[in-house]
């Protein structure tokens, strides 16, 4: 993350950490949680659903911050979030 | 049969029956000749902790007598002919969610506005058939204040029963008129019941039937998450829009009734056991014939009169029976040839049928039912 | 810290944390790629499991139209009533079960433009009720035809060369015909809109949630308004909150303006207060 200098507090904040998961077929490929996701953590994939629509894959596990955006403006119940610790 | 006796008119023993038959919630508009039924309503039901609600229009009056009535309260609406056809698309959901509830039509003088305050019994078609779609349907009829009483209750037992809107058709006179009227003590008034399942939530299907092709029913908000819809649906209450599933939701339907017509249909008999002619009445029409009745015998003929108190399903084995019998039916009905059609079709030639028809606005005299009954 | 295990999750389906709310054997639902209506369904479950009362007093009443296939895809009692008529349906379903959260979730057509009469008088008795709206300013279902909340001048299927009538102003009808909670938000607040619903479940009365939403496949396409993303962002984009202006305020413009947040939350008696002040309760007389 940028910052235009560093928080007093930087080192006592702790950074939640999420796992996605997508239930691919259920996705119609409207890719709302692509383009929502704070930290670009989902792109589309070529791959193509049982219905054959591109889905989203999970393309940097490790920069989702369980922000669970992704799930709320999902309309297709296709993907969520965990709490994964910090 | 011991009761306490009233001397009161038919709309008011219709609200009533009602209330005695469980009744604890009534929508409904006012529509001359039926406003007395929702008056009585408004002020009998808080009184037996019920709800009266007047609703902006009949369409809304039926809606939220599906609601309340899947809600678990017993509920019912009454209006007349212009009020009937505004309810027809919503009567047709309660059939297909299979919603217990009582519609009442007080007929009146049609079509459209027509006479208002003038009685007729032009609906019965559309009782049948008013809604869209190929559906059976139950529909009574009273030809007295005292009858109004018993089919009343006896509506909300059958709709208990079989799980679906059912139409009492009865009309202006017969609403308007105050005659006396025994109403049994409360306990000796046989109610049926909502059927409540006994399965558990995961193992309950909303239609899955019992032997009787009747679906058991559920409380709301206890659990069972049913879903009801006016679409096509399976057992589970999903919709699914195919035609086998449509072919099983309406053989359910309609055989639910038609199985049951033995259990369903009613009528009474009136020196029929050596008539030669019989005159097939309903509602009001019941009285000018009666008076016919005694006229004819008096000149000699046997004459005997079938009285319909249930319309729909009709008596067709009855008449069937009947018709091997007698030379002739003569059917009275304030409309230009509606039940008389039922007869003719259910007699298949065997006897005439004379349709003694009247436009509307009055009732018979009885001499010309007497004419037609000596006409054959 | 580093330490994580990058699973390939995209193909198993887990659990989602909807799914005790949702009928998962009718998933994938209806709605068309990019529609919104499912983001404003999945808020209303958000907003039911956020509300912390227990599920089973939940039911849903919906009318006819896309947005009224939302009963059929919620695991609680719920209704799929007849073109317009959710509202008094729910009415009667209330009254017989006052203690339940009746919640009639439909769209534009069916709640305001058959159903209006019913939608003003339900307000206007201020019953308890909290009715979702889900505006894409058309009849989605039967492929896009006007409403009484289409644009003036938008193409639908029965306007070809532009609607010449004015659409409602939901908010401003609502609030004058009496509903005591009024609020607007477009489909991208979902948070807003999901703590909106929240606080319309527990409010006394008659509220009304009027959503914003793009449908794409009709309206969108017949208006030129680009793909569904395309649709959310300029609405997001030209959306301004306002809480607590008039509602007669509440512009809709959707090429220029939309306000949004909650215009009105007062306290009134309500229908089933004053039926108990006029009625009261007696005990059951014999018949």
């Amino acid at each position: 993350m940028k910052y235009w200098r560093k928080p007093l507090d930087y080192e006592d904040i702790k950074i939640p950490r999420g796992k996605v998961s997508i239930i691919e077929d259920r996705c119609k490929g409207c890719s709302f949680c692509v383009e929502y996701c704070p930290r670009d953590v989902l792109e589309m994939s070529e791959h193509f659903n049982k219905k054959g629509y591109h889905t989203p894959y999970v393309r940097k596990p490790e920069d989702c911050v369980n922000c669970n955006f992704c799930e709320v403006i999902c309309p297709e119940f296709a993907i969520y979030v965990e709490k994964m610790g910090e | 049969m011991e009761g306490t006796e009233h001397f009161i008119m038919g709309d008011v023993a219709c609200a009533e029956a009602a209330i005695a038959s469980g009744c604890r919630f009534f929508a409904g508009y006012p529509i001359t000749p039926a406003t007395e039924i929702a008056e009585r309503m408004a002020k009998r039901l808080p009184q037996v902790g019920g709800v009266y609600i007047q609703m902006e229009d009949e369409l809304a009056s039926m809606a939220a007598v599906l609601g309340a009535s899947w809600g678990g309260l017993k509920s019912m609406t009454a209006t007349s002919g212009p009020g009937f056809s505004l309810m027809m698309e919503n009567i047709g959901l309660g059939i297909v969610m299979e919603v217990p509830c009582v519609v009442v039509n007080v007929q009146r003088a049609g079509p459209s506005t027509g006479l208002p305050t003038l009685c007729a019994q032009g609906d019965m078609m559309q009782a049948r058939w008013g809604s869209h779609g190929h559906y059976e349907i139950i529909a009574l009829s009273a030809s007295s204040p005292q009858e109004l009483f018993d089919v009343t209750i006896k509506a909300f037992n059958l709709s208990e029963k079989y799980r679906l809107p059912v139409l009492i058709m009865t009309d202006e006179v017969v609403g308007h008129m105050t005659e006396k009227v025994i109403i049994p003590p409360s306990n000796r008034i046989e109610i049926y019941p909502r059927r409540i399942t006994k399965l558990p939530p995961e193992e309950y299907l909303p239609y899955l039937p019992d032997e009787d092709m009747v679906a058991p029913m559920v409380g709301i908000g206890e659990g069972y998450h049913i879903h009801s819809t006016g679409l096509t649906h399976d057992k589970k209450g999903y919709p699914v829009i195919s035609a086998p599933v449509q072919k099983d939701m309406i053989d359910r339907l309609v055989y639910k009734i038609r199985n049951n017509v033995d259990d369903i249909v009613e009528y009474r008999e009136i020196e029929t056991a050596d008539a030669e002619i019989i005159i097939v009445a309903y509602g009001i029409s019941v009285r000018p014939a009666q008076k016919a009745l005694e006229l004819a015998r008096e000149k000699g003929i046997k004459c005997g009169m079938l009285r319909l108190t249930t319309i729909w399903p009709f008596a067709e084995k009855k008449i069937m029976e009947l018709a091997s019998q007698v030379k002739g039916f003569v059917v009275p009905e304030i409309n230009y040839g509606q039940i008389s059609l039922e007869v003719e079709r259910c007699s298949a030639g065997h006897a005439k049928t004379i349709l003694v028809s009247h436009a509307g606005g009055a009732i018979f005299n009885p001499n010309e039912i007497l004419e037609a009954v000596e006409k054959l | 810290m580093k330490k994580q295990i990058v699973e390939e999750l995209n193909g198993m389906p887990g659990t989602h944390p909807l799914s005790s709310l949702l009928r998962e054997d009718r998933m994938p639902h209806i709605w068309c790629p990019g529609c919104d209506i499912g983001t404003v369904f999945s808020s209303c479950l958000t907003a039911i499991h956020e509300s912390k009362i227990d599920y089973n007093n939940f039911a849903m009443v919906s009318g006819i139209g896309c947005t009224g296939r939302a009963a059929g895809y919620i695991k609680l009692d719920s209704f799929h009533t007849t073109h317009g008529r959710a509202i008094p349906f729910a009415t009667g379903l209330k009254i017989a079960k006052p203690k339940m959260k009746i919640i009639v979730f439909s769209g534009d057509g069916d709640l305001f433009t058959i159903g209006g009469n019913h939608f003003i008088h339900a307000a206007r008795r201020n019953i308890d009720l909290t009715v979702i709206c889900v505006n894409n300013f058309t009849y989605g279902m039967t492929g896009g035809q006007v409403a009484s909340t289409t644009p003036f001048n938008s193409k639908t299927s029965t306007t070809p060369q532009g609607n010449f009538e004015k659409p409602f102003n939901l908010p401003y009808m609502a609030a004058a015909a009496g509903a005591v909670y009024v609020s607007r938000w477009t489909t991208l607040d979902v948070r807003r809109l999901t703590s909106s619903i929240v606080e319309a479940f527990n409010k006394k009365g008659f509220s009304f949630i009027e959503v914003i939403s793009s449908c794409p496949t009709s309206f969108g396409r017949k208006n030129k308004l680009g793909s569904p993303l395309d649709i959310i962002q300029h609405f997001h984009k030209i959306s301004v909150i306002k809480n607590g202006i008039h509602p007669k305020d509440a512009n809709l413009d959707i090429d220029k303006e939309i306000v949004v947040g909650k215009f009105v939350d007062m306290e009134a008696p309500t229908f089933f207060d004053l039926l108990e002040k006029i009625y009261p309760p007696e005990t059951e007389k014999g018949a």
